[in-house]
């Protein structure tokens, strides 16, 4: 599934000039940004890949594509430390570097005939976005398709308007729950597995595609399990320490593998071993 | 060496000057110097630069240099450097940007000009290289600085004639004797004289070798070459079995071995420095307050700091025993799963410059035979 990403001929390091086309502020910590290149033509991407951005002097960030559209990367990131931080204060017009993209899809290909359910926590529905999209714009190949959504507290949830016409397409069975519930929250409280159940797919014909923190994951990959979902049809996005997105700084090994260029979706038959491991 | 018995010359030791000079007029000229106690690489001119004369004396957590009883040139094992730091520099810019009117401008560093020679690269030397050429040149994305440099570089390997108690290379099967990837191979024979038989191992070698003063080789200049070799790998006294050891480590995981090794271990990541192979970097990120330019600067890592696998909300590898069982699985597991290769050639550095002496052999084997036990 990995393919080596068009780079710069100036060699894999030497990002590419882009500039912010629109910022948008979806919560009060999560900022999504489209970026063009500032010349030239946008490169090919898959739902799942993911770009290296860079802030001049500051640093670069791994960020999964979030969506895309003929012109422009849609990327959605969380303030969480100086790079992400500056890359949420960048107006439109601002410049930035890219690097990508890098690493493996989501398999929006090989699940096609098969009930698909998608399980998201909290900002890990920003890499599912584009295969949603994608499910959804090619509806007639895929069976009995579900969106399991967890979040922290109700005002935590991300792309609340999206998800809200994901909800009125009959085709798509959606629903969320909260770790912790509000006065105004009258759906489901309780960690994502919980959902597994209320869910309608056939588990031999289902492919699952995870991206979450790495215990939700863990737990959602078991309950699938105990489901009887074949654990070469889960897939998980995992996320590890990036530097050089190019398989030459070491900093994203888990076990054998290199989440930059063998991830970060990984079939759970392949991790399963390494998982199970602490502080591999 | 296989297809021309006509390059085999042998040379006087002062033919090494006329080697020297031949290659300093088109390149930097690298080879062992005496410093600070130890033998390390640097820029050489002249014959007297090598430490002739000296010797090593390595154990776990120890080296020193003493006098040997003969000039030899090449009388010791490896030092604390490696060829790592000119072919994969320690810092190194990766590239510089500008905000212009258009937006962003990224400038590449400068070519590299300088084309290194290296002189007295050993076997196991030669292995990490091929090491880190799987790594950094043959894998989906090249570092191109690297290829770059390790393309244009001469190589001049030393087929070992002393092993340091701390050596494991002929177990790993990278030494003692240069089997390919070199220019030339000299073999200093010490046998009553002081000569270096000298072969040819690329087009470049054999013109550089026709141009030099020697005499062709006899029958018993290669026997007494192929004695230097066969004697220093008998000297060795430690040997890693690797035999099924990738499967065993990646069994070993869990194995409360490595908290034991954590006792021991400070976690400073010397054992990373000094190996030949490791390759892990990280990258800082600098404005230049006068010009507003930013720059990307890349320098070696270590899988030992707490940073290194840094995620937001802690780091994934918090204890030692988790830092050293990363190391060590990397080195002789996970690496031929990535690679096809190990990632220890046996060179012995990591053991010798442990400040408490750990030995990778020994852990290895205590978590094979407790694997063993455990089956
Ligand atoms: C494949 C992948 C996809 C991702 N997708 C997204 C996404 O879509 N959206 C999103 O918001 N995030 C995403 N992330 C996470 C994102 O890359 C990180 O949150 C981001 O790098 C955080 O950078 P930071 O500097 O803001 O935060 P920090 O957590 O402060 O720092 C991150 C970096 O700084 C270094 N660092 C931190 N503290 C120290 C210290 N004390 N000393 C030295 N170095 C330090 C770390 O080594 C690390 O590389 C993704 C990550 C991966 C691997
Ligand atoms: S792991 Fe140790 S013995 Fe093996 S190549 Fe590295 S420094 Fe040498
Ligand atoms: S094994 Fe030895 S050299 Fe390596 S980090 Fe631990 S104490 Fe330092
Ligand atoms: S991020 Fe550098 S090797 Fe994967």
């Amino acid at each position: 599934m990995s393919m080596p990403a068009p780079i710069t001929e100036r060699g894999a390091f030497v990002p590419t000039p882009y500039r912010v086309i629109a910022a948008r502020r979806e919560l009060g910590d999560t900022v999504t940004l489209n970026i063009a290149p500032q010349a030239g033509a946008l490169p090919a991407i898959l739902p799942g890949q993911f770009n290296m951005l860079y802030v001049p002097g500051v640093g670069e960030a791994a960020i999964s594509l979030s969506g895309a559209t003929e012109a422009a990367f849609i990327h959605t990131i969380r303030d969480v430390g100086a790079i992400s931080h500056a890359l949420t204060r960048l107006p439109p017009g601002a410049s930035l570097g890219l690097r990508g993209p890098f690493g493996t899809a989501w398999p929006v290909a090989e699940t096609q005939g098969r009930d698909v359910l998608i399980v998201a926590g909290g900002l890990g529905l920003a890499p599912l976005r584009p295969a949603i999209r994608h499910l959804l714009a090619h509806r007639e190949r895929y069976g009995k398709l579900s969106l399991l959504i967890g979040a922290r507290t109700p005002p935590d949830i991300l792309y609340p308007h999206e998800i809200a016409q994901w909800r009125a397409n009959l085709d798509l069975y959606v629903a969320v729950t909260m770790d912790r519930a509000d006065a105004m929250w009258h759906g489901h409280v309780g960690v994502v597995p919980l959902l597994l159940p209320r869910a309608d797919f056939d588990p031999a014909n289902t492919a699952a595609l995870i991206c979450g923190p790495e215990v939700m994951m863990r737990a959602t990959a078991q309950a699938l399990l105990g489901m009887a979902v074949p654990a070469e049809r889960i897939h998980l996005s995992l996320e590890r320490n990036m530097k050089c997105a190019i398989g030459l700084c070491g900093h994203c090994q888990f076990g054998a593998a290199f989440i930059c260029k063998d991830g970060p979706v990984m079939r759970y038959d392949r991790i399963a071993p390494a998982l199970a491991v602490r502080e591999l | 060496m296989q297809q021309a018995t006509a390059a085999i010359r042998v040379l006087a030791p002062e033919a090494l000057q006329d080697l020297i000079s031949a290659l300093a007029a088109t390149r930097v000229v690298l080879g062992p110097v005496r410093r600070d106690g130890a033998i390390v690489y640097d820029e050489i001119s002249r014959l007297d630069d090598l430490p002739a004369g000296w010797t090593d004396r390595q154990e776990a957590g120890q080296y020193r240099l003493e006098p040997r009883t003969d000039a030899a040139l090449f009388g010791y094992a490896v030092g604390p450097h490696s060829w790592k730091q000119f072919l994969l520099p320690p810092r190194e810019v990766l590239f510089t940007t500008r905000q212009t009117a258009d937006g962003l401008d990224f400038l590449p560093p400068p070519a590299e000009e300088r084309t290194y020679a290296f002189i007295g690269v050993r076997a196991c030397e030669l292995a990490a290289i091929a090491v880190q050429d799987k790594v950094l040149r043959d894998g989906p994305y090249a570092d191109t600085a690297y290829a770059a440099r390790r393309e244009n570089a001469f190589i001049v390997a030393v087929n070992c004639g002393t092993a340091a108690p701390t050596c494991f290379c002929a177990s790993m099967n990278t030494g003692p004797k240069a089997a390919a990837g070199y220019d030339i191979a000299l073999t200093e024979l010490l046998d009553g004289r002081h000569e270096f038989l000298a072969e040819a191992g690329s087009e470049a070698g054999e013109a550089l070798l026709a141009a030099l003063p020697s005499r062709p080789a006899s029958a018993g200049d290669l026997a007494a070459a192929e004695a230097v070799t066969v004697n220093t790998a008998a000297a060795q006294t430690r040997a890693l079995n690797t035999e099924n050891l990738p499967a065993q480590l990646a069994a070993a995981a869990n194995h409360p071995h490595w908290q034991e090794v954590a006792q021991r271990c400070l976690s400073c990541g010397n054992c990373t420095m000094v190996c030949p192979t490791c390759f892990c970097t990280t990258v800082a990120d600098h404005t230049d307050l006068t010009t507003a330019d930013a720059q990307r600067v890349r320098s070696w890592d270590s899988c030992f700091t707490l940073d290194f696998s840094y995620l937001h909300g802690g780091s994934v590898r918090q204890s030692t025993a988790a830092r050293y069982r990363q190391w060590l699985t990397h080195k002789l597991s996970t690496w031929v799963e990535q690679f096809g290769t190990m990632g220890c050639v046996g060179c012995g550095r990591c053991i010798t410059w442990c400040p408490t002496g750990i030995d990778l052999v020994a852990e290895a084997t205590a978590l094979r035979e407790a694997q063993n036990g455990n089956s």
